[in-house]
């Protein structure tokens, strides 16, 4: 019989879940923050640049491409190691909180990258002509057609972004940094506790439901083709 | 005869290189006054759109030179082709509309990234709706409208910058037959209220002569036929232009083996053609061959072309050419016959 249920639990494990849950969002928040920071100009970059881009570069969109290949075939555990010393210069901590947010980004980024590029490739190639037969810079493409246009598989995108970058601050937990992931792996498997595993289970499933309902119904909310 | 508002020379594109390369334009030379509406016809894959592209530098052409409105497009830097490109508009077949806009916002678009104070575009694009019809419309968003209105939404959005030319890319192929004649007559208004040139793109002859008063004809990268529509009409000297203005292969023998006068008629919409024949016969009695035809009705509404036999008497087919081009909505045109 899981002790969830009684007050003893909650009183005695009550204000930790309530604190590690903090810390997930906070790193979940920060951490899609700044790989989107990263990510998105570098999905633009792989759009503008590819075969029928408005700024075909076979060479550079290679190279970068390659990169964010290299950057998502590291598995974030790894990653989350080879980076320790770099985490360090950035954030002057390798564990907690700030020490995961480092690797959380770099490992997200790549991901992000791709997710943007797939986004943008949906925005009619009829609809950038025409803008360019307008006159339009390429900077006006990218801020007013390409974003607006691909806004609402954007948000989608950033939903599933999310939601993977939770599902690494769980396997970061385990290596040290805050979090559900790491309540989970301290109180629920090294001490025993099945209620804790099963509690943070339970918030992380309720988490993803968040983030997912949110994001769809804004995207929905904001997409002009559907009447 | 007005200058020339677009002029190219030994247009050359090539696409790829080496082996693998594609002539797609040999030796283009074209002569587009300003104020007239010009039309570029031709099967899919003779290089209509890759031509019409060169002319707004959307294609940059291998050779040749490009001037319009006076300016040698290919000479000019990415920047002055930009604000060029505002004088040069252009419409698509599939409308190219920012589905996530309205279409006041669309029509804003233009005058937005060329720096037009947003309160005075916002007039301007009202207005510019009006004149296509579609003020109600400002707020509805793309997915909202028919075929016809989203392309009424582009050409409000394309005369945004007070352009001199207006190049069409097949912008009535993807509308229905009634859509299509409504939308080429706004063109044609526009053409004479706004003094505004357009060059239409198309693979349909009924487009050209509802609308052009010159066609050149371009068949596999260059252009075999050029000169009034009337002519080329009345007389196509390719097998590239007969193809066209006969797209079903009108049977040259038939012709030639009636000897007589031979008329085309063409049908925009008006009644069907059966009556016409029958009428002819009751109102004028002159009795007509039908040699040919490629007709649809399509809500009791004739559209397409045929080609008559009129009788040998002199007087008997004229009268039934009088008749004939006394009907509304149907043009008709002698057509010589060598034989």
């Amino acid at each position: 019989m899981l002790e969830v249920f009684t007050a003893a639990f909650w009183e005695q494990y009550g204000a930790l879940l309530w604190e590690e849950t903090l810390n997930t969002l906070v790193m979940v928040g920060v951490s899609t923050v700044f790989a989107y920071l990263l990510g998105l100009p570098l999905g633009i970059l792989l759009i503008l640049t590819g075969e029928h881009g408005i700024r075909p570069h076979k060479r550079f969109n290679q190279v970068v491409g390659w990169i964010i290949n290299v950057g998502r075939s590291l598995p974030f555990i790894i990653l989350m190691i080879v980076l320790m010393d770099f985490t360090k210069l950035i954030v002057g901590t390798k564990i907690g909180v700030k020490g995961a947010i480092v690797p959380l980004v770099i490992s997200a980024a790549p991901f992000i990258a791709r997710m943007v590029e797939s986004s943008l490739s949906e925005v009619d190639a009829g609809v950038v002509e025409a803008a360019q037969s307008m006159g339009a810079s390429t900077f006006q493409i990218i801020w007013k057609v390409y974003l607006p246009e691909a806004r609402p598989s954007l948000i989608l995108g950033g939903s599933i972004s999310m939601i993977t970058i939770l599902s690494y601050t769980a396997i970061a937990g385990a290596v040290g940094a805050g979090g559900l992931g790491n309540l989970a792996i301290r109180y629920g498997y090294n001490r025993k506790v099945d209620s804790m595993l099963f509690i943070t289970v339970v918030l992380l499933i309720v988490l993803v439901q968040i983030i997912q309902s949110v994001f769809s119904r804004l995207s929905a909310s904001t997409d002009k083709r559907l009447k | 005869m007005s200058e020339s508002i677009i002029r190219v020379r030994h247009l050359t594109k090539t696409f790829g290189e080496g082996e693998h390369s594609l002539d797609a334009l040999k030796d283009i030379n074209l002569d587009v006054q300003e104020g007239e509406i010009y039309g570029i016809i031709g099967l899919s894959g003779a290089g209509k759109s890759t031509l019409v592209r060169c002319l707004n530098l959307l294609e940059r052409p291998t050779q040749g030179s490009v001037v319009v409105n006076g300016q040698e497009m290919t000479a000019l830097s990415e920047k002055e082709l930009r604000k060029a490109r505002r004088s040069v508009t252009m419409i698509f077949q599939s409308f190219n509309l920012l589905m996530q806009r309205t279409c006041l916002s669309n029509v804003c678009f233009p005058m937005e990234i060329s720096g037009v104070p947003r309160a005075k575009a916002k007039q301007r694009a009202l207005e510019l709706l009006e004149i296509v019809g579609l003020e109600s419309k400002a707020d509805a968003y793309p997915v909202q409208l028919s075929g016809g209105q989203c392309q009424r939404v582009a050409i409000a959005r394309a005369l945004a910058t007070d352009p001199k030319v207006l190049l069409c890319d097949e912008a009535t192929s993807a509308l229905d037959p009634t859509t299509t004649a409504s939308i080429l007559a706004l063109l044609k208004e526009l053409n004479q209220k706004l003094g505004v040139t357009v060059v239409v793109i198309t693979h349909q002859m009924s487009v050209i002569e509802e609308i052009c008063g010159r066609v050149a004809i371009l068949d596999n990268g260059s252009i075999v036929e050029e000169g009034l529509v009337t002519d080329i009409f009345s007389n196509p000297k390719t097998d590239a232009a007969r193809r066209l203005v006969y797209p079903n292969g009108v049977p040259e023998t038939m012709v030639a083996a009636h000897g007589s006068r031979t008329v085309r008629v063409a049908f925009n919409g008006g009644t069907a053609y059966q009556p016409l024949i029958a009428s002819l016969a009751i109102d004028c009695g002159v009795k007509v061959n039908i040699l040919g035809a490629d007709t649809r009705n399509i809500d009791g509404k004739a559209f397409g072309t045929m080609l008559l036999g009129l009788p040998e008497d002199p007087n008997e087919a004229a009268k039934a050419l009088s008749y004939i081009r006394s009907q509304p909505q149907i043009t008709a045109e002698e057509v010589e016959n060598d034989a």
